[in-house]
């Protein structure tokens, strides 16, 4: 053996040692996690996995995501060649030269231009991370401008000029067999033929430069946030199919432990998610939260995890729990109880990830232990869950004028067999006065397309969303078990909702005990009533100026729903409605979500200030919303802001008013 | 030292009205809670209990699903619950109802010394505010009602010092042990039971007194031992409020006299 092939021989096998134990102790922490099924449904997964990881749908949502696009393919294509590199190195006789001549040029030619591009790519991202820098590069424990990030950067660089160097001095050689397929590699050797002195030093020196990275590279890759090229992929496959990530069910018996208080009680994909961040900063751009100066960053709750896990390592391994809190004092590996309770539950960063990170979910896992084990939250929230617990609603408003807001208007019960909707009015549309005035105007609409509703009257009962996203899962179960109850004795099938968060609890998260039911949200129905000519609006009505249509987190992004009341609008006044600049999937929340509704908001700016705001920018005369949260802090933020000119109407009141104006 | 809590079972009085024929209480179908400011004074026995290690029992003397307010003590953490319940102790006025519960706690005192016993202030049914004196000088026990603070209690040295809310002012006082407070809303925040507290609570037991255990003379409670009865409950009649200012054209000047209505008559706290 040529002492070369040896020492590279040598270098190689350690690398690889070191690269599979280091793999190996960190993916063999990621099962101290819980178990949790992420098996199912193997095509779906697939699908996901191609349009996520390998076509980098989310990535590319993003102008400079295309720079990634090139670097990802290009490290696909480049794997092919180091591959090669690294084949050859051991066995200098086999290299891709045995392939057919045609498949070879190919490849060449490919490895050749890619080579190019991503340098290319890579000086971009210097200059983004050095002249442009972006804010949301920076977290407080991870920078944009770290020496991880530039010293992976110049790895890449490095390994491209290598290569480079490399086959330019092979052309310059005259021993590069096809030399007509690598343009680039080309242009190199012309340059090196006119120094021949120097031509078999730059080949060695770029031969073991090229060697020593892509060593230094395997090495280093486990224990760097670029961990994710390896686990991204997996990630996208194992990622929820569902959406929103429901919240899972808890077991309810003695000695059962309830929520996330020490990292091991993630389950294994929270803790293989948080190996996955790439640190890219999408989703805390996103966040109202981190918008608005709170403590939240959902970025660095993964990071958190990732920090709390590899720090406590040692003791899981031992069979401890770690001395490292996880949730405790500002620290790097812990996550303050501020930053938890902050959480709006909009899913903006889940929205953002482009590697399909569950950041919420993993929030309210730690609400749960804080609510259901410590018995630590905000004083607010005392009064909410008495309220809840004893009279079943938010406000503790007796049970008894639930059906109060009917009394202008001829409202009958709800009978199986006899009506077809159930009309799930919810807390805010029975108790809250200018919800009332939404569920008035809801009534006067359904009633005048003739669909056939009732209402469960006092009987009805809050359906715990507020509960189950502020982490008490015990509650919400005992009021979600009644409802279940409820609806299946009265042979509910097919409700209507008024709120958005009353769908989704419906819909999505009864689902799990069992229940199906077909649920709609107000405008979806109404749209669909506009749409079979059920509804007719022929004389168009314009008294609502301009308005702005503010997507609710719920609505939009959790359940889909971004085009029927943009419908409503659009019929009842012959107009669209106007957009803000962060609008539809990308929409930003109102700050109610999460149970934020019943709490203070202390820390920074209000998130209800920074949306009203960037809908008054478009210069509206009415704000639209369709949920009665958005509702409240629309109106709020709008006299906070001194702009009580502006009014704030739900969609169906917009196109009830129309049908008004009309029958007048 | 056992420190003993009283805790009624009231109806949600927000959902209770008057039936304007019989002139009763219309209860029907109406939940039961516990009594507010008992909930407050669980916390302070818990409170002594997490400081000092004592040990807390709560009492009710009511009929027998009063059982679910001391279920909701033990979720919160008290060692021990008894609900005194017979129909001989049923109608009883704050006279009698104070006799059943220091007999039940001169019983408790035979196991263990009772230092401290805590009431409500009053309840949002009865609201007599009389049950916890009534008990104090039966045992003839130190009493300090409307205690919004305790400053400290030396339990080696039998004595304690309190914070008292009284109208516009608050006393600091200090009294010897055995002692009956009776405590208002400011005291504290009560605890949220944690998920496995609930779990355990639910097969704890709720131990149940009849007479038999007490064997008190059937004439001295209950209905038979009440001098008071209840001859009518009615809505007084709400005389036509007085219109205060324009507030079409003038709100803000209403609104000014309004507030310095409500001052001139005390309605304000400042
Ligand atoms: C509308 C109405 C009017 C009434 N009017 C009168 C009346 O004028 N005169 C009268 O003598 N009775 C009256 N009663 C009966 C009386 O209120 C209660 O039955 C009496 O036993 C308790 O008094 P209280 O609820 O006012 O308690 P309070 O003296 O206000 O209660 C103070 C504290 O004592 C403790 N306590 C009180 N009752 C119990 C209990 N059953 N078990 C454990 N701890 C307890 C609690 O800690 C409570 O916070 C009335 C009842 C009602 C419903
Ligand atoms: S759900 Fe919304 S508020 Fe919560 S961390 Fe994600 S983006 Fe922030
Ligand atoms: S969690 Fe996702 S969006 Fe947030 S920084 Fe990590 S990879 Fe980016």
């Amino acid at each position: 053996m040529m002492p070369q092939t040896a020492i590279f021989t040598t270098l190689l096998v350690a690398s690889l040692l070191f690269f599979c134990w280091s793999v190996y102790r960190r993916f063999s922490l990621v099962l101290y996690g819980q178990p949790e099924q992420r098996l199912d449904q193997p095509g779906r997964r697939l699908a996901e996995m191609f349009l996520y990881a390998f076509a980098q749908l989310r990535v590319l949502k993003k102008p400079f995501g295309l720079n990634h696009f090139v670097i990802f393919w290009s490290f696909m294509i480049l794997a092919l060649a180091n591959g090669e590199f690294l084949v050859n190195g051991v066995f200098p006789s086999v290299s891709l030269a045995l392939l057919p001549d045609g498949v070879h040029r190919v490849l060449l030619i490919a490895f050749d231009v890619v080579s190019l591009l991503t340098l290319v790519a890579i000086a971009l991202s210097f200059v983004r991370r050095l002249v442009v820098r972006p804010p949301h590069l920076d977290s407080l424990y991870v920078k944009g401008r770290s020496p991880e990030a530039f010293l992976i950067l110049s790895f890449i660089a490095l390994l491209m000029l290598a290569y480079f160097g490399l086959h330019g001095s092979l052309v310059a050689l005259g021993t590069e067999n096809d030399p007509a397929a690598m343009p680039i590699s080309s242009l190199v050797g012309a340059g090196l033929a006119a120094h021949p002195s120097m031509i078999s030093t730059v080949y060695v020196v770029s031969w073991w430069l090229h060697a020593l990275v892509l060593f230094a590279f395997i090495c280093f890759l486990p224990h760097s946030k670029h961990m994710h090229i390896l686990t991204a992929i997996p990630n996208c496959y194992f990622g929820a199919l569902t959406w929103p990530a429901t919240q899972p069910r808890e077991k309810f018996e003695k000695g059962a432990v309830y929520g996330v208080g020490t990292v091991e009680r993630f389950t294994w994909k929270d803790l293989f998610d948080s190996f996955t961040c790439t640190e890219c900063g999408r989703c805390q751009a996103a966040c109202p939260a981190t918008n608005t100066g709170k403590p939240l960053n959902p970025r660095q709750i993964v990071h958190a995890i990732k920090t709390n896990l590899l720090e406590n390592s040692h003791a899981l391994r031992e069979g401890r729990s770690g001395t490292l809190p996880l949730i405790g004092a500002e620290g790097e590996g812990t996550n303050t109880e501020e930053a938890i309770w902050s959480c709006t539950t909009c899913g903006a960063c889940m929205e953002a990830c482009p590697v399909l990170i569950e950041q919420m979910p993993k929030i309210v896992k730690m609400r749960r232990h804080l609510v259901e084990t410590e018995s630590r939250f905000p004083e607010e929230l005392l009064n909410l869950f008495e309220n809840m617990e004893q009279r079943s609603n938010p406000w503790g408003i007796a049970p008894g004028e639930r059906a109060k807001w009917v009394s202008t208007l001829p409202v009958k019960p709800f009978v199986a067999g006899e009506t077809e909707y159930l009309l799930y009015v919810g807390c805010a549309g029975s108790f809250d006065s200018r919800a009332k005035q939404v569920t008035v105007a809801l009534a006067t609409v359904l009633n005048a397309a003739g669909v056939s509703w009732g209402i469960l009257g006092k009987d009805e009962k809050c359906c715990g969303d507020s509960l189950r996203r502020l982490g008490n899962e015990y509650l919400f179960e005992k009021m979600a078990l009644e409802n279940v109850e409820l609806f299946r004795e009265r042979g509910v099938t097919k409700v209507i909702t008024l709120c958005p968060h009353c769908l989704t609890t419906l819909k999505n998260d009864y689902r799990q005990y069992g229940l199906e039911l077909e649920v709609v949200h107000q405008s979806e129905l109404i749209a669909e009533l506009i749409r079979s000519g059920r509804i007719k609006l022929d004389k168009k009505d314009g008294s609502f100026g301009r308005i702005a249509y503010h997507d609710p987190c719920y609505l939009g992004r959790h359940n889909d729903i971004f085009d029927a009341p943009r419908t409503l609008v659009q019929s009842a006044t012959g107009s669209a409605a106007v957009e803000a600049e962060r609008t539809g999937r990308n929409s930003f929340c109102c700050g109610a979500g999460g149970g934020r509704m019943w709490m203070e908001e202390f820390t920074g700016e209000r998130v209800n200030h920074a949306r009203v705001d960037e809908l008054l920018a478009q210069k509206p005369d009415t704000i639209c919303v369709a949920c009665p949260y958005c509702m409240t802090m629309m109106e709020d933020g709008l006299k906070d802001k001194g702009a009580g000119q502006v009014r704030v109407k739900d969609v169906v009141e917009v196109l009830a008013e129309g049908l008004l104006r009309k029958n007048a | 030292m056992l420190v003993v809590v009283c805790v009624k079972q009231v109806p949600d009085t927000t959902q209770v009205q008057i039936d304007p024929v019989t002139n009763t209480l219309i209860r029907e179908g109406v939940p039961f809670i516990v009594n507010p400011y008992d909930t407050h004074a669980v916390e302070q026995a818990l409170r002594f209990k997490d400081r000092f290690g004592c040990r807390v029992a709560a009492i009710s003397m009511g009929p027998p699903n009063a059982e679910a307010t001391l279920r909701k003590a033990l979720a919160q953490g008290v060692d021990r619950a008894v609900l005194l319940s017979d129909r001989t102790f049923g109608g009883a006025d704050t006279l009698a109802t104070s006799k059943v519960l220091a007999a039940a706690i001169e019983k408790l005192a035979q196991e263990e010394e009772v230092g401290v016993v805590i009431c409500g202030k009053q309840t949002i049914d009865g609201d007599t505010a009389q049950v916890g004196p009534g008990i104090a000088t039966r045992l003839n026990f130190s009493q300090l009602t409307l205690v919004d603070r305790v400053d400290d209690l030396d339990i080696s040295g039998k004595k304690i010092r309190v914070s008292r809310k009284l109208e516009g002012r608050h006393e600091h006082v200090e009294a010897p042990l055995p002692v009956l407070l009776t405590v208002v809303r400011e005291l504290n925040r009560p605890r949220y039971p944690t998920v496995a507290m609930r779990l355990d609570s639910a097969d704890a037991q709720v131990e149940v007194w009849d007479n038999k255990v007490l064997q008190l003379d059937v004439n001295s409670i209950g209905l038979k031992g009440s001098p008071t009865w209840v001859s009518r409950i009615f809505s007084p009649e709400r005389a036509k409020g007085e219109m205060l200012g324009d507030g079409v054209h003038d709100p803000e000047g209403a609104a000014q006299l309004l507030i310095d209505k409500m001052l001139e008559k005390d309605l304000l706290a400042l």
